[in-house]
């Protein structure tokens, strides 16, 4: 008789998200925890976006920047490097220029960059503001309306400026991303109030806040792992949208990834360092359940992209 | 069931004016009306007070019991406050109880002022480092607890023991957690050890609306679990005794008519069993 392996099933199922127009880029929509296909249904892989932004990446390590070089002094050109050399499935658009405290750039600009960007790809595009709360109320809604019609993600929306955000992706048919600050509890409550507001929950994307290895990556493993399986097990309808890993940010930034070889020899080359520090991020929050992922440097995306074959 | 009124604390501005003026009227008043409504003890919680702990306690004590005949919990950190308390503690009324003693080692005299003082003592099963994870760790710190108290000489019916109730607004697990420890520590004595929590706490950061929701359904499942007693608002405690008998047929699996108290019955129950994501909003969804 032939041993038939038990299979741990669950009532609840991630929502499947489509993102784009001309091409697509579909996540989500399994049934069981990440990877377990012999389990249920895992219908898509888990979807990489790379990371560009308005404004140069002057902060960003040489690592990164070396890989775009000229391309990366201009949003458009940055974003057909993207897809045409590197084929990314996503482009993930960070209007960081925005931020009063870097370029302070307007909503009007902002929205600019994003036609220019959007007539220039095929691919899906993720648009990004710069995480300053009461500005992005204002560049996310113009960067909405300058994308309507192409099925772009926005985010993200927080606690203190869902409303405005939420309306605008809303009104333009767009998903959206709401992020909480590593709180499961929180994170319930503002897809609560997000649905309140008459948002399809089929059509938010869940950032429980990305953190880097070394750098409390546990607390964003712990909360999305037990986000999934609220989704899964308790079949929390506010818990099933897919997962955002926000990686590039937060593994580009942290010691390991930036500190030359000359102050620590005994760290080994910089280079091997850091993609090796984005990899191990993305790798970790893709067991715990992210769905999406950012990502800034195209070696690290390929190690990310066969590890997904090889689960 | 003994309830400890829980409204005196230097925590609420009212109460911490009175104590700062030594106005009698507003302390008088609000231990007359937990009387009123239930009290069988009034909680004194003067917190640290590390300047003038002794004299503060000996005012609350006197202050407390000069209007209702009742015993007083003394709430502080504070070694010699507490021991100023029981000094004027009118006995006449009851035992007076410590809150409290606990796995620290800071706290082990407050243990010492239980029997030289002949009073009762709660002992929070919690230790110098973080909190206990589940049911049984609670568990096993009450054992040691017990243990010291056999050793000190106080006889194991003046400790309750206290489980530590969370919020559960980040701390969720624990709710179901405590409820499991309470019917762990009546085991572990013959005649069941006395057990009390302080009730409030689990809905402590919950929006204003909820939080004696919260708090009422949690007293239910507590107290059928066997809680001995509870420091909570008596007022709060009364109106869970009224929606007991709902509560307990939501609790069994029935029907009840009021479909709107069913709703929100389940939906408390299921988040304070861990059935469902707390969330602030969770009533409306």
């Amino acid at each position: 008789m032939a041993l038939a392996a038990p299979a741990e099933t669950y009532p609840g199922k991630v929502f499947e998200v489509i993102i784009g127009t001309e091409k697509t880029a579909v996540f989500g929509g399994e049934n069981v925890l990440p990877f377990h296909k012999f389990d249920g249904s895992v219908p898509n892989r888990p979807v990489i976006a790379y990371e560009i932004q308005d404004v140069a990446p002057e902060d960003w390590p040489d690592t990164v920047k070396n890989v775009y070089g000229d391309a990366a002094s201009d949003p458009v050109k940055w974003a057909i490097f993207c897809q045409n050399e590197l084929k990314a499935e996503a482009i993930a658009l960070r209007l960081i220029g925005t931020h009063p405290d870097r370029q302070d750039r307007s909503a009007e600009d902002a929205a600019k960059t994003v036609r220019a960007v959007l007539d220039a790809i095929e691919v899906p595009l993720i648009i990004l503001g710069s995480n300053h709360v009461e500005k992005d109320s204002a560049v996310l809604v113009a960067a909405a309306n300058a994308a309507s019609g192409c099925n772009c993600i926005i985010g993200k929306a927080q606690e203190a400026n869902y409303k405005t955000i939420a309306a605008a992706a809303m009104a333009q048919n767009h998903k959206l991303i709401a992020m909480s600050e590593l709180d499961i509890n929180l994170s319930k409550q503002l897809g609560i109030l997000i649905t309140q507001m008459g948002f399809d929950k089929e059509k938010l994307i869940t950032d429980p806040m990305c953190s880097a290895l070394g750098y409390g990556i546990e607390y964003t493993y712990s909360v999305m792992e037990r986000i999934r399986l609220a989704a899964l097990a308790q079949n929390d309808a506010v818990m099933q949208p897919p997962m955002l890993a926000d990686i590039g940010m937060y593994a580009w930034k942290v010691k390991e990834s930036q500190a030359a070889e000359a102050d620590l020899p005994q760290w080994g080359s910089l280079k091997e360092r850091g993609i090796a520090w984005e990899v191990v991020t993305a790798g970790a929050l893709l067991l715990a359940g992210a769905e999406l992922l950012i990502m800034r440097h195209p070696e690290s995306v390929s190690a990310v992209q066969k590890f997904i074959d090889e689960l | 069931m003994l309830i400890i009124g829980e409204k005196l604390s230097i925590i609420a501005k009212r109460v911490r004016e009175a104590m700062l003026n030594k106005d009698k009227g507003p302390i008088q008043e609000i231990a007359a009306a937990q009387w009123k409504a239930g009290s069988g003890m009034i909680d004194a919680n003067i917190g640290p007070a590390e300047d003038n702990g002794e004299e503060l306690m000996q005012w609350m004590v006197t202050t407390i019991q000069e209007a209702v005949p009742l015993p007083v919990c003394l709430d502080t950190t504070n070694f010699k406050a507490v021991e100023a308390g029981l000094i004027v503690h009118n006995n006449q009324w009851g035992k007076p109880l410590i809150n409290s003693t606990s796995n620290d080692p800071e706290r082990f005299p407050m243990l010492e002022l239980a029997v030289k003082h002949n009073c009762q003592i709660i002992g929070l099963t919690v230790g110098k480092g973080g909190l206990p994870a589940d049911a049984e760790e609670r568990s096993a710190i009450a054992a040691e607890i017990m243990g010291r108290a056999m050793e000190y000489g106080l006889p194991l019916e003046d400790l309750y023991l206290d489980p530590l109730v969370l919020q559960i607004a980040t701390s969720q697990d624990h709710a179901l957690q405590v409820i499991r420890a309470v019917k762990m520590f009546q085991e572990m004595n013959e005649p069941p050890m006395k057990t009390v929590v302080g009730l409030s706490n689990v809905s402590n950061g919950c929006p204003k609306h909820v939080r004696p929701i919260l708090n009422k359904h949690y007293f239910v499942m507590l107290m059928n679990a066997g809680l001995t007693a509870a420091i909570a608002d008596a007022n709060e405690i009364a109106e869970a005794m009224k929606d007991k008998p709902l509560i307990d047929d939501v609790l069994a699996g029935r029907t009840i008519d009021d479909a709107a108290r069913m709703t929100e019955t389940q939906k408390t129950i299921d988040v304070l069993t861990g059935k469902t994501l707390y969330a602030h909003s969770y009533l409306e969804m």
